[in-house]
C-alpha cells in the first residue's frame, strides 16, 4: 500500500535525513535559544531608564539584530559561507548548517525575547529594586521567571521557523529532509519522494507546536 | 544649660518644624541623664545629633527633585523639610501631580534627589554607595497600590523573594515566611498563586513581602487606593496593628482623607511640590489653615456643608437656642448628653451631628437645640463648657 503511494522512497534514507533534520533543529534551537535571550536580555537592558541604560550600546545591538533579520536566509547562507568554513571546516553535512541557521534565527528570536520583557510591569522590576536586589537577581529572579511563558512560546515559533530553515539549508548541502526533498524528489522528478519528505517535516512541525503548547499553559499562572 | 544658647551650634534643631521641636525639647528633659551638659563642651552638637538619631527615623532637608522631559524641566518636589519620628504613622496626603508619589521614592531611592538631604535613621542616603545603599532599601521596605507581585510566584515564594535578596538560608526562610503568613492573616494560601486571590489578600502579601526583612520603615505607596472600602478598612487596620506590634514607622501617601483620618498620627498636606500644612492629624482637622486642606477635611467631615446649612437650620428650628458643641479627642466618650438632660429642665433635640473616629480620638460637632427657661439653658451651656466640649451658640433667640 504505502509502497504503492511512494514507490521511489528509500525508507531508510529518509530516515535518516529526518534524523538529519531533527539534529539540525535540535541543536539550533538550543544555540538560538541561549544567544537570542543574550541578545534580547541586552536590547532590553541597554533600553533607557533600565539598568544598563546606555544609547550606544542599544543602538548597535538593535542594529545587528535589525540586519540579521532582515537578510533572507537563503542570502544569509551564501553570505556566511566564508564564516562557516572558518568555524567548522567544511561546507557539506549537517554541522555546516548551524552558524546559519544560529546567526539568522537568534535575532528573531531576540525581539520575540525583547518584547516578552517588555510585557513585565513596570511595578514589580520597581518592587525587586526597592528591596534591594541586583541587576543579577533581577535578571534570573524577575526578568527569566516572568516572561518564561513568552519565552517558551516565543522558542517554539522560532523552533518552527529553524526547520523550515534547516530544509533551505539543505540547497547547499547541508543534509536533512530538505536536500532530500530537493535533490532526490524535485531535480529527478519523484514527486513521492517530496511528499513523503513535506509529510515528515509537517509531522515535526505539529509535535513541536504541541509540545511548545503545553509547557506554557502548564508554567503561566496569571 | 538652656535650649537657647546651644542652638546656635546645633543646627540640626533649626530645621525642627515649632511643633515638634517643643515635642522633642520634652523629651529631651525627660531623658536629662543622657548627656551631662555642663561638663562636655562637646555636648552640644553630640547630643543635638544623637538626639536627631533618636527621634527621628526620617528626616528630609530641603529636599527637590526636577525631571527633565522634553516638554521642559518639571519640579515634582521642591525644597521639602519634613521629620518623621520613629514608631509613627506619618501620612502625606495630595491630589495626583502634587509630588507625593516622587516624595515616597525618594525614600527609598526609587529617584534620587536633585537637591537637598535625606537622613534615614541617621544614616544620609542621599551620598552613600550603591552597594550599602542596597543594605539601607532592606530596612526601609515598601508596599504599592498595584501590588507588584510576581505572578510565577506562590504566595509564599513571592514573601521568600526579600530574603533571597538578602541572602538568608533556605530553612530559616521557610520558617520566617511561615510566621509572615499567619502576621498578615493569610494561613491556608501560601500555595496559591497571586492570580487566585482577591486584591485585599495581594496587597496582604504584599505586606508579609516588606516585613521580611524586619523592616524599620515601611512605604505604603497609595496602598488601599486599589481596595473597595471594606476592604481598605482591614488592610488600614492590618498596618496599625503592625505599627504597634513591630514599632514600625509607617510612612503613606494617599489622597484618601479617611485614610489619615483612620490610622496616622501625623500629616503633611502636598500641593505642587511643597508641604503646604503640617501637624497632628486631630490639629489638622480641627483647624486646617490651607484652602487645600480644609477641602480634605471636608471630604471626611463635611464641615463646609455643614457651615453652609447653618443659616438654613437656625430657620427650621426658630425655638430655644441652637448651640454647636465640637468633640475633640477623649470627650466623646462622655455621655454629656444624658448628664445634660437628667441635671437641667430641658427639651433637647439632636438638629445635626457628626462623629468621626480618628486613630487619636473622636472628632465631630454635634448641634443640639436647647429649649427651656433661659436661666436653665444658661446653666446648660456652662456645665458643657465644664466637661471641656467647645460649645458655640448659634442662634440667639
Amino acid at each position: 500500500m504505502i509502497d504503492k503511494i511512494f514507490p521511489n522512497v528509500d525508507w531508510p534514507k529518509m530516515w535518516e535525513a529526518a534524523l538529519e533534520t531533527l539534529y539540525m533543529t535540535a541543536v539550533s534551537t538550543v544555540l538560538t535559544f541561549i544567544i537570542g535571550l543574550a541578545l534580547g536580555l541586552l536590547l532590553f537592558l541597554t533600553s533607557p531608564h533600565q539598568a544598563w541604560a546606555n544609547k550606544l550600546a542599544n543602538w548597535l545591538t538593535g542594529a545587528f539584530v535589525n540586519i540579521f533579520r532582515s537578510i533572507p536566509f537563503i542570502i544569509l547562507i551564501i553570505l556566511l559561507i566564508p564564516l562557516t568554513k572558518f568555524l567548522v571546516g567544511t561546507m557539506r553535512g549537517p554541522n555546516a548548517a548551524f552558524p546559519a541557521l544560529v546567526i539568522g534565527a537568534a535575532p528573531f528570536y531576540a525581539r520575540m525575547v525583547l518584547i516578552g520583557l517588555r510585557e513585565i510591569d513596570r511595578g514589580v522590576l520597581e518592587a525587586a529594586k526597592s528591596m534591594g536586589a541586583k541587576t543579577r537577581t533581577i535578571i534570573w529572579k524577575v526578568l527569566l521567571p516572568e516572561s518564561l511563558p513568552a519565552l517558551v512560546s516565543g522558542i517554539t515559533v522560532t523552533c518552527i521557523s529553524l526547520v523550515g530553515y534547516t530544509a533551505m539549508a539543505g540547497i547547499i548541502g547541508a543534509g536533512g529532509l530538505g536536500t532530500l526533498a530537493f535533490l532526490d524528489g524535485f531535480q529527478r522528478g519523484r514527486e513521492d519522494v517530496t511528499l513523503a519528505a513535506t509529510i515528515l517535516i509537517l509531522i515535526l512541525v505539529f509535535v513541536v507546536q504541541w509540545i511548545g503548547d503545553i509547557i506554557t499553559t502548564r508554567i503561566d499562572k496569571r | 544649660m538652656p535650649y537657647e544658647a546651644r542652638q546656635p551650634s546645633c543646627h540640626v534643631h533649626e530645621m525642627v518644624p515649632n511643633h515638634s521641636r517643643q515635642l522633642a525639647l520634652e523629651n529631651e528633659r525627660m531623658d536629662e541623664c543622657y548627656f551631662d551638659n555642663n561638663l562636655n563642651p562637646f555636648c552640644s552638637f553630640a547630643e543635638g545629633f544623637f538626639y536627631e538619631r533618636k527621634i527621628y527615623m526620617i528626616s528630609l532637608k530641603a529636599v527637590s527633585k526636577k525631571f527633565n522631559t522634553k516638554q521642559g524641566q518639571i519640579v515634582a518636589v521642591d525644597g521639602v523639610n519634613l521629620d518623621i519620628k520613629k514608631g509613627e504613622i506619618f501620612g502625606i496626603i495630595g491630589y495626583s501631580g502634587a509630588g507625593k508619589s516622587t516624595l515616597i521614592r525618594l525614600l527609598n531611592g526609587l529617584e534620587k534627589p536633585t537637591g537637598g538631604k535625606i537622613i534615614v535613621n541617621g544614616q544620609e542616603i542621599t551620598s552613600i554607595s550603591e552597594a550599602k545603599f542596597r543594605q539601607v532599601r532592606q530596612k526601609v521596605s515598601m508596599i504599592f497600590q498595584h501590588f507588584n507581585l510576581l505572578w510565577s510566584r506562590t504566595v509564599a515564594e513571592n514573601i521568600a523573594f526579600p530574603l533571597e535578596i538578602a541572602g538568608v538560608p533556605k530553612d530559616k526562610r521557610a520558617d520566617r515566611v511561615k510566621e509572615l503568613i499567619e502576621l498578615v492573616g493569610l494561613e491556608g494560601r501560601g500555595d496559591y498563586y497571586p492570580s487566585q486571590l482577591s486584591g485585599g489578600q495581594k496587597q496582604r502579601v504584599g505586606i508579609a513581602r516588606a516585613l521580611a526583612n524586619r523592616p524599620e520603615v515601611l512605604l505604603c505607596d497609595e496602598a488601599t487606593s486599589a481596595l473597595d472600602p471594606e476592604t481598605t478598612d482591614s488592610i488600614l487596620d492590618l498596618l496599625v496593628s503592625i505599627n504597634e506590634k513591630l514599632g514600625l514607622t509607617i510612612v503613606l501617601i494617599t489622597h484618601e482623607m479617611q485614610v489619615i483620618q483612620k490610622i496616622c498620627n501625623r500629616v503633611a498636606v502636598m500641593e505642587a511640590g511643597h508641604v503646604v500644612e503640617e501637624g497632628d492629624v486631630l490639629e489638622v482637622f480641627q483647624n486646617p489653615k490651607q484652602p487645600i486642606t480644609k477641602r480634605f477635611v471636608s471630604q471626611v467631615s463635611e464641615k463646609g456643608q455643614a457651615e453652609q446649612t447653618m443659616q438654613r437650620l437656625v430657620e427650621l428650628y426658630p425655638n430655644g437656642k441652637l448651640i454647636k458643641l465640637v468633640f475633640v479627642g477623649e470627650q466623646t466618650e462622655q455621655p454629656i448628653l444624658s448628664k445634660l438632660i437628667k441635671q437641667f429642665d430641658l427639651e433637647v433635640n439632636i438638629v445635626q451631628g457628626n462623629i468621626s473616629h480618628t486613630k487619636s480620638g473622636a472628632f465631630g460637632t454635634l448641634i443640639l437645640q436647647l429649649e427651656g427657661d433661659s436661666s436653665a439653658i444658661e446653666d446648660a451651656i456652662h456645665f458643657i463648657h465644664e466637661q471641656k466640649v467647645l460649645t458655640e451658640v448659634i442662634s440667639n433667640d
